[in-house]
């Protein structure tokens, strides 16, 4: 009985699969990250992964996806991503705290698309790298079609950017520089690098003990006035109190040394270095104080500070006990960084499983999401891509990817809306240049639309 | 005073080639021309490939290499680097690729590569044996060398010096952030008038100099002893005699239709760089016969509304069409590593091109494109002996390449990334 609605519900088109309660993903090749790789099937209820194995009871009514031949792996997630954002870099202040992605989110941005297409289904969306402290972070999933609060990722730890090294320096030096920076700004090398973001903490602490002061007085009953709020401090003085991480940019081995001391100094944690392409030279003093890592599979030689960069980064760093997740910091790179990840196999040696997890799970405890995202177990998200061949594989193509257990992407759909996409593209353009050649018919036509503007109050743009 | 300019450098020197007579036996040998052949043999001699099969007598002194479960496939081909004109791309003292002025078909990418670049180890160390690296800038940017990469002078390196001249087809360039968009503006708007204005211009300039270069051509044939020498126009005279091909870039539609059109009138022989939207010309191109050294695969779609996996699908459709399709990585640069060029390869294959094409575009499709399809690109009798031998699927990352042979002679696999490696694994 049970078999039967199962074989029935095989038969309808996926299309018709994309929303619901339970689902069953089933004959996968199933890759959980943590719990080993098996021949089997996924249960998802209410978005949620209820149970995974090689034998799992269908229960009536559930929708099933048969996955035969076919490799399902925890969704994607990118640790380092500019997609989805409007704006970047806030580059004409050295300290730019007070700004932050979740303002500027764009949902609209095709990359997001895109980078779902890939098998992405988190991505931590940072501030440019334009200032030793930059903006606010925000973890977003790539779920399509949503708003722009739809994208974000509920109950990730917020994050802020720090930059260290040459596209920080640059906007000290004339004709460089990110963003609005007509005159020289502060700091120019990296000595002034350490001392900008010293002077931000040092203040921070200064505004941490107003507030703590304000606190005590009013916890004693005593008359006080509140310090004034500061945009600014507020997102380091969480930094201070372990309330938000520290994704730092980051390249040569001095440099990393210096924020690691500096933190260890004002007694906070960077939680990921970014890039970090010489960490493997630091990686015992990274691994020391927890902090992790989130580089670029193979990018080298593209300015001088990359000039020491080395594949072997990830694995080694990997071997020296570093937390460490490869990441895209491109819509481009990051609609393969299940590839990006194999890459750490052929250069040092990772065996599979430690592969996947630098675009999976570690990633996912980098951003503190890791109860849930970044594995196939029981109770997570049922953010899920499914792949026809092994993911590590030059040649594998991302069928299917959920989030939240919701299809959001779809090949054969992909592909079956192309020629009505196609054809509602070409009516709209026939509608254009028909307006187009009408306009052109009445010269006088364009004038009149101005004056008409111009007697609205506030006309003219 | 006539002196014979025509700068091509003596190619056939074997030098650099192996002086061992070596045989390499066991392995599945993946000719690309032919058939595989399992348990199969390769014997290398004077540079070359002596000889090919199952069975081949031990020639006296000769070195054998047993290479039981492996397989030997030809090395690749990248059809677009700047491999030794550029070490670290932002810094401007260590870049070579592009100087002052629009016509600058005299000068020559083989005289400023830097045969110690530390990319030319660390890009064989994956299977890339030899590489187009190409100038750039300006309209005619000047002439592309395809080298081995290996030697310690480039008259060691070079297989083909010129390969082709370079030209860059003027197209409408709005200003942009990162130096101009070619996605015209506003139809109307004065900036687009503008960049029409200089497009048109620029147009009008090639087609000036090509008729400049003809008629040089032309006046030297017919000229005395005492006959003036211009080395911009000498340096054209190869590309109206058909013996070197123009290697055009173009990427949108309009541009590559136009850039047709023109090497049809001026009678060149064009290669498409890149042509990122040849998937809209491919009819025209397999009419005319025109080669593609394709775009990045990895690499984001030209338009918003493009289908997301245009770039990926791309390769096929060109090959779908008959159009003969190389791939290239066009690095080194962040995103672009010109070892990663297998990867590209296998990008298109899930997406319509079949394994063993992709396979193809790599090899023996440049190879044919850069007028060396007997000399190089597969494992045949009387090619270089430029080999690879690897543990699996040369396109697959996980495929550990195991050792290269270029020109005959065992190449060292060791490059400065493994080098950092070894020191700080053990710190």
């Amino acid at each position: 009985m049970k078999r039967c609605i199962v074989f029935l519900c095989a038969l309808l088109p996926t299309t018709l699969l994309a929303a619901g309660d339970t689902t069953v993903i089933r004959n996968a090749t199933v890759l959980t990250v943590t719990k080993g790789t098996f021949q089997g099937s996924i249960l998802i209820r209410d978005g949620k992964i209820v149970e995974a194995g090689e034998k799992v009871l269908v229960p009536d009514g559930a929708r099933v996806i048969d996955a035969g031949g076919q490799y399902v792996m925890p969704g994607i997630i990118d640790c380092h991503s500019h997609i989805a954002a409007d704006s970047i870099n806030e580059g004409a202040v050295a300290v730019s705290s007070m700004v932050g992605i979740e303002d500027v989110l764009n949902p609209d941005d095709p990359d997001i698309y895109r980078a779902l297409a890939g098998g992405v289904t988190t991505a931590n969306i940072l501030h440019g790298s334009a200032n030793p402290i930059g903006g606010k972070c925000q973890v977003i999933k790539t779920r399509w079609g949503k708003d722009a609060q739809g994208l974000i990722f509920e109950g990730a730890m917020p994050g802020i950017k720090f930059a260290l090294g040459e596209n920080v320096k640059r906007s000290g030096s004339p004709g460089g520089g990110f963003g609005a920076s007509p005159g020289l700004r502060y700091p120019a090398s990296r000595m002034g690098v350490e001392d900008v973001i010293r002077e931000a903490f040092t203040e921070a602490r200064a505004y941490q003990k107003e507030w703590r002061d304000y606190q005590a007085k009013l916890d004693r009953h005593e008359q006080a006035v509140p310090p004034r709020r500061d945009l600014k401090l507020e997102p380091l003085v969480e930094v201070l109190e372990g309330k938000r991480y520290v994704h730092a940019h980051c390249y040569r081995a001095d440099e990393i040394m210096m924020l690691l001391h500096v933190a260890d100094d004002f007694g906070f944690k960077i939680r990921t270095l970014q890039h970090v392409l010489e960490g493997y030279k630091v990686a015992d003093e990274i691994a020391a104080r927890g902090t992790g890592a989130s580089t670029f599979s193979d990018w080298w030689a593209y300015k001088a500070e990359a000039f020491d960069a080395i594949p072997y980064n990830t694995a080694l760093m990997v071997r020296k006990g570093v937390l460490v997740s490869v990441n895209s910091d491109s819509a481009e790179l990051m609609r393969h960084l299940n590839t990006e990840a194999a890459k750490a196999m052929k250069y040092g040696g990772l065996n599979e499983t430690e592969a996947l997890s630098l675009v999976t799970i570690n990633p996912a405890k980098q951003l503190g999401i890791e109860k849930q995202v970044g594995s196939i177990e029981p109770g997570k998200d049922a953010d899920l891509t499914i792949y026809d061949q092994h993911p590590l594989s030059n040649y594998a193509k991302v069928t299917k990817v959920f989030i939240d257990g919701q299809l959001y992407f779809d090949r054969d759909k992909d592909l079956e809306e192309r020629p009505g996409k196609e054809a509602r593209k070409k009516a709209l353009l026939d509608k254009l240049k028909a307006q187009d050649k009408k306009e052109r018919k009445k010269p006088d036509a364009a004038n009149d639309k101005d004056d008409k503007k111009g007697e609205e109050p506030g006309g003219g743009e | 005073m006539r002196t014979c300019l025509a700068v091509f450098l003596t190619v056939a020197s074997v030098r650099a080639a192996g002086s061992e007579v070596i045989l390499l036996r066991g392995a599945t040998v993946h000719t690309v021309s032919g058939a595989d052949i399992a348990d199969g043999a390769v014997l290398m001699r004077d540079g070359k490939i002596a000889e090919v099969g199952t069975h081949i007598a031990l020639p006296k002194g000769a070195r054998v290499i047993e290479l039981k479960g492996l397989h030997i496939y030809p090395g690749m081909i990248d059809s677009a680097t700047e491999i030794g004109l550029t070490e670290i791309e932002a810094v401007r003292e260590m870049s070579d690729i592009s100087d002052i002025g629009l016509f600058k078909p005299q000068l020559r990418a083989a005289t400023a590569v830097n045969p110690a670049s530390e990319h030319i180890p660390v890009t064989r160390a994956n299977g890339i044996t030899s590489v187009i690296t190409s100038p750039g800038g300006g309209i005619v940017a000047g002439q592309s060398v395809l080298m081995h990469l290996n030697g310690w002078t480039m008259e060691e390196m070079a297989i083909r010096a010129p390969a082709a001249m370079r030209l860059e087809f003027p197209r409408i360039r709005m200003p942009g952030r990162f130096g101009g968009a070619e996605t015209p503006g506003r139809a109307g708007s004065s900036a687009y008038t503008d960049a029409k204005k200089k497009y048109e211009q620029q147009l009008s300039e090639l087609n000036d100099f090509m008729e400049s270069a003809r008629r040089y051509r032309q006046a030297k044939a017919a000229a005395g002893p005492d006959f003036e020498t211009d080395l911009k126009l000498e340096a054209m005279i190869p590309v109206l005699d058909g013996k070197l091909p123009m290697l055009i870039r173009a990427e949108k539609e309009k541009t590559i239709k136009e850039a047709i059109a023109w090497s049809d009138k001026q009678q060149v022989h064009m290669i498409l760089e890149r042509g990122a939207e040849a998937w809209k010309v491919a009819p025209e191109l397999k009419a005319h016969n025109i080669p593609v050294v394709l775009p990045p695969t990895l690499r984001l779609p030209e338009e918003e509304d493009d289908p997301y996996d245009k770039p990926f699908s791309m390769p096929g459709e060109l090959w779908k069409a008959g159009v003969k399709i190389a791939f290239a990585s066009f690095g080194p640069g962040a995103e672009d590593n010109p070892r990663n060029l297998p990867y590209e390869a296998a990008a298109a294959v899930g997406f319509g091109l079949p394994k063993e094409e992709a396979l193809k575009a790599v090899t023996l499709y440049p190879a044919q494109i850069w007028g060396v399809g007997d000399e190089l690109g597969s494992i045949d009798k009387g090619k270089w002996a430029d080999l690879i031998v690897t543990d699996g699927d040369p396109l697959e990352t996980r495929t550990q390449i195991k050792q290269v042979f270029i020109k005959g002679a065992a190449v060292d696999l060791e490059n400065k990334h493994h080098r950092l490696y070894e020191k700080y694994l053990i710190r």
